[in-house]
C-alpha cells in the first residue's frame, strides 16, 4: 500500500465511528436554535452531501450593501480604516489626472504594470519608462520600480478588498514586489460581499483558473513588534485604487 | 512525572513571577481584545456565523476521504505535485528530497506551524541549506534561535529595545526604538532573499476541495512573495485544513481574521491552484503540495474529540486563556499552545507524556466561547484527565477514594472521623502548606475550609 492509500485507509476506519453533531459540544439536542437558519440539521445528513446552501451564512456575517451607493460608501469606509487611498472619479481622464500627481509628487522613475485596455492607457498618459511584465520579466527589473499598475478582477464593499490573479493582473509579483500598488477599476466591478466576490471570480475564471487569485485587503501590514501597526512590511507600503 | 511536566511546572513557576512578561502581554492582548470586539460587533449575529462555520468543519472533516481526492486530483490535473505524508519524518524526507532534486542553495519560507511540528527547518540546516523565515515574527525569534512564542504573534513576548538589539546584534543596524524602522530593517534583509531563493515553502490556511486550491492567510505580503520569485515551490498543510467549497472562504475568512487578529479580513488571502500555468509571466515552475498526517488520524478516530480538527489555528482560545496569559507560550513547550495545544499534544505526541497540559486548566470555558468553529474545548481538557487516568490508573489515588467512600458511608466513622477532624484542627492549620504536611505540593497553594466546630445534624437536634 502506498502511502496516500494507507492514509485514506486510516481515515476510512476512523470516521466508521460517527462524531456528534457540530456545535452541540456533545448534547444531541442542544443546538444553537434560535436563528432560524435553514441549515441546523446539516450534522445528521448522510455522508457526501454537497448541497449545503452556501448563501445562508453570509446574512450573519458585516454587510456590504444592497444598492451602488452603499457599496461605495462601505468600500470607501473601509479603504479610510485599512488606509488604502481609494479615489472615485467620474471620468478615466481625471483618474489619469490623478495618477500623475501621485507620480510626481512620489517622483516616480520607472512603473511597471500589464497589457490592458485600462493599464495600457494609464501608462501612456504617465509618460514615464514602463516595465511590463507580460511573457516574462527580470526580477530585479520589476524590483526597482518604484510602482505596480494593475487591473483588478472585483472589488469588495463588505471589506475594501480588491482580487487581482496571476493571468489578467501582470503575474504574481507585480501586485506586491513594487513599494506602491496602483489598482485601476471599473464602478460596475465593486460587489457588496464574498459571497459576490467569489461567484464573479467563478464567473471570470471557473473554465481555466489562474495559478494564483489573491484577495488583497490594504497595503501590506505587521503587528509582530509590540502589536503596532506598521504598513509596508514586504509588500506595498501603499496601496491606491482609482475608480471611475 | 514526564520529563515535559517537570519542565511545564519548572517554566511555569519563574515566569509566572515575571512582571515584564506580564506586562508586555497583557498589553498585546487588552489591544487585540479591543479590536476584535470592534470587528466582532460589525458581525450580524456572531453566534450563527460560529455555528455555521461549525457545521461546515463538521462535514469537511467528517466526509475527510472524500474531500482529499478531490483536492488532489484537482490539484494534480493542474500539474501540482502532491505528496501523502503519514509521518514527519517522511513529510521531512520528502522535502529535502524536492530541495537536493531542485539543487537549491538558498530557501525563503512563510509562516507555517506544520513546519515547526516536523522541526523542518533544522533538518534543512542539518542539510547544509539557508532556510529564512520571512515573517517578521518568525524571522525574528529565528534570529533569537527560538520557537514561535504564540501561533499567529510569533515574536509577542519581545519589546522594541530587545528586537532592536538583536537587529543590531545580527544585522549590524543601527538601534531604534521606532517599530517602523524595526520592520524596514527586516524588510531590506529580505528583500534579497526573495530575489536569490530557489525555493519556497509555506503553509496553508484551507485546502478548497472543490476547485483544488490552497488559500493562504497572512498580512505582511511575504508568503505572496515567498510563492512568486523562487523557481520552485513547497506548499506543507495537515490535512485537516480542508473545506468543501471556495465560497465556503466567504465565511472562514472574515471568522479567521476577526476572531484571530481582530480584523474585518487578513491582508492577503491567496488562493493557489498549480504552478505557472501557460501565458503567465511569473510563479514557480513547479509546485509541491504536501499533505500531512501526523497522528491527525487518531484524532479522527475519537468521536469525542475529532471536532478538535475543525481548529483554524486562529489563536483566539491562546488569547483569551488565563493559564496562557501567565505562563506564555513557551512554557508549554509545545509546537500548539494554549487550549488548543493541551487538547490535541497528547494525541498528536503521546496521551501519559502530555497529560499534564490537560490539568493546567481552570476550565473556565473561556476558550470554548472564544473559538469561531465551537470546539468543545475545555470538556476535551476533561475527557484527556479522563482517559489519561483510565489509561493508567494511580493506585494511591484509587485507594484514597475507597477509604474515603467506606468513611463517608459508614455513620459510627464519619462520625468518628469529625471529632478527630475538630481535635487536630488547629494543629492541621499549623502545619498546612508546611513542609510537615504529608500533602503539602497540593495545600501549599490552596485552602482548605476549617472544620465546622458544630455539623449541620448537631445543629438540627440541638435546635428541635
Ligand atoms: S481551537 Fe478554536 S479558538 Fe483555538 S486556535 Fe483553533 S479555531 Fe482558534
Amino acid at each position: 500500500m502506498n502511502a496516500r492509500d494507507r492514509i485514506l485507509a486510516r481515515i476510512r476506519e476512523a470516521l466508521t465511528v460517527p462524531a456528534p453533531k457540530p456545535g452541540s459540544h456533545g448534547h444531541a439536542q442542544e443546538h444553537d436554535g434560535g436563528h432560524g437558519h435553514g441549515d441546523s440539521s446539516a450534522g445528521t445528513r448522510p455522508i457526501g452531501f454537497r448541497n449545503r446552501p452556501v448563501h445562508v451564512a453570509r446574512a450573519w456575517l458585516p454587510q456590504g450593501g444592497s444598492t451602488p451607493a452603499e457599496h461605495l460608501a462601505r468600500f470607501a469606509a473601509a479603504s479610510a480604516e485599512l488606509k488604502t487611498d481609494f479615489r472615485c472619479v467620474d471620468s478615466e481622464a481625471e483618474a489619469h489626472a490623478a495618477l500623475r500627481r501621485i507620480a510626481d509628487d512620489e517622483g516616480w522613475r520607472r512603473v511597471a504594470s500589464h497589457h490592458h485596455a485600462m493599464t495600457d492607457a494609464a501608462v501612456a498618459a504617465l509618460g514615464r519608462p514602463a516595465l511590463f511584465t507580460d511573457g516574462g520579466y527580470p526580477p530585479d527589473d520589476l524590483e526597482a520600480c518604484e510602482a505596480g499598475i494593475t487591473t483588478c478582477d472585483v472589488l469588495v464593499a463588505q471589506t475594501g478588498s480588491l482580487v487581482v490573479n496571476s493571468r489578467s493582473s501582470g503575474g504574481r509579483a507585480l501586485s506586491v514586489l513594487p513599494p506602491h500598488h496602483v489598482v485601476l477599476a471599473r464602478r460596475d466591478q465593486l460587489v457588496s460581499d464574498l459571497t459576490d466576490a467569489f461567484q464573479r471570480v467563478e464567473a471570470l475564471h471557473g473554465q481555466q483558473w489562474p495559478s494564483m487569485i489573491s484577495l488583497v485587503t490594504g497595503p501590506s501590514r505587521t503587528g509582530d513588534i509590540e502589536r503596532i501597526l506598521v504598513l509596508g512590511a514586504h509588500g506595498p507600503k501603499k496601496l491606491t485604487v482609482l475608480m471611475w | 512525572m514526564s520529563i515535559a511536566a517537570q519542565q511545564f511546572l519548572e517554566a511555569a513557576g519563574s515566569i509566572t513571577r515575571n512582571l515584564r512578561h506580564r506586562g508586555l502581554i497583557q498589553t498585546a492582548l487588552r489591544k487585540y481584545e479591543a479590536a476584535r470586539d470592534r470587528k466582532k460587533s460589525a458581525f450580524n449575529d456572531w453566534s450563527a456565523a460560529r455555528q455555521s462555520a461549525a457545521e461546515t468543519k463538521w462535514d469537511a472533516i467528517n466526509h475527510l476521504d472524500t474531500y482529499l481526492v478531490e483536492f488532489a486530483s484537482k490539484l494534480e490535473a493542474r500539474g501540482t505535485k502532491v505528496h501523502w505524508c503519514p509521518t514527519g519524518p517522511e513529510a521531512r524526507d520528502t522535502i529535502r528530497g524536492i530541495i537536493r532534486d531542485a539543487q537549491a542553495k538558498c530557501i525563503v519560507k512563510s509562516k507555517a506551524m506544520t513546519a515547526e511540528e516536523i522541526h523542518l527547518n533544522e533538518a534543512l540546516e542539518k542539510d547544509g541549506f539557508e532556510v529564512v523565515e520571512s515573517d517578521l515574527g518568525e524571522f525574528i525569534v529565528q534570529l533569537r534561535q527560538e520557537p514561535p512564542y504564540h501561533i499567529v504573534f510569533p515574536a509577542m513576548h519581545l519589546t522594541r529595545d530587545e528586537i532592536s538589539d538583536l537587529f543590531e546584534r545580527e544585522l549590524g543596524s543601527a538601534p531604534t526604538r521606532e517599530p517602523e524602522e524595526l520592520t524596514m530593517i527586516a524588510r531590506r534583509a529580505l528583500r534579497r532573499k526573495y530575489l536569490q531563493a530557489d525555493v519556497g515553502i509555506t503553509g496553508a490556511n484551507f485546502a478548497i476541495a472543490e476547485t483544488g486550491m490552497v488559500s493562504i492567510t497572512e498580512n505582511e505580503g511575504n508568503a505572496r512573495l515567498t510563492s512568486a520569485l523562487p523557481r520552485v515551490m513547497v506548499t506543507l498543510l495537515g490535512i485537516e485544513k480542508v473545506l468543501p467549497k471556495l465560497e465556503d472562504l466567504a465565511l472562514f475568512l472574515p471568522l479567521l481574521a476577526t476572531a484571530g487578529a481582530g480584523q474585518t479580513v487578513t491582508g492577503y488571502n491567496t488562493l493557489y491552484g498549480g504552478p505557472r500555468q501557460p501565458g503567465e509571466s511569473d510563479g514557480p515552475t513547479e509546485w509541491h503540495v504536501v499533505l500531512l498526517d501526523n497522528r491527525r488520524t487518531e484524532l479522527l478516530a475519537d468521536p469525542e474529540q475529532r471536532d478538535a480538527l475543525h481548529c483554524i489555528r486562529c489563536g483566539a482560545c491562546l488569547n483569551v486563556c488565563p493559564i496562557f496569559r501567565n505562563v506564555g507560550g513557551h512554557t508549554y513547550g509545545t509546537t500548539y499552545s494554549g487550549p488548543v495545544g493541551s487538547v490535541i499534544t497528547p494525541h498528536l505526541r503521546g496521551l501519559q507524556d502530555w497529560k499534564h497540559l490537560s490539568n493546567a486548566s481552570s476550565l473556565c470555558g473561556a476558550c470554548t466561547e472564544a473559538c469561531p468553529v465551537k470546539i468543545d474545548l475545555h470538556h476535551h481538557l476533561l475527557q484527556n484527565r479522563r482517559n489519561a487516568v483510565g489509561d493508567a490508573p494511580s493506585w494511591i489515588e484509587r485507594l484514597a477514594w475507597r477509604a474515603h467512600a467506606f468513611v463517608v458511608n459508614t455513620p459510627a466513622l464519619y462520625q468518628f472521623a469529625q471529632e478527630v477532624g475538630r481535635i487536630v484542627e488547629p494543629l492541621r492549620k499549623r502545619l498546612q502548606g508546611t513542609p510537615l504536611d504529608p500533602v503539602q505540593s497540593w495545600t501549599r497553594t490552596r485552602d482548605l475550609p476549617p472544620v465546622a466546630g458544630e455539623s449541620f445534624k448537631e445543629w438540627w437536634r440541638n435546635r428541635r
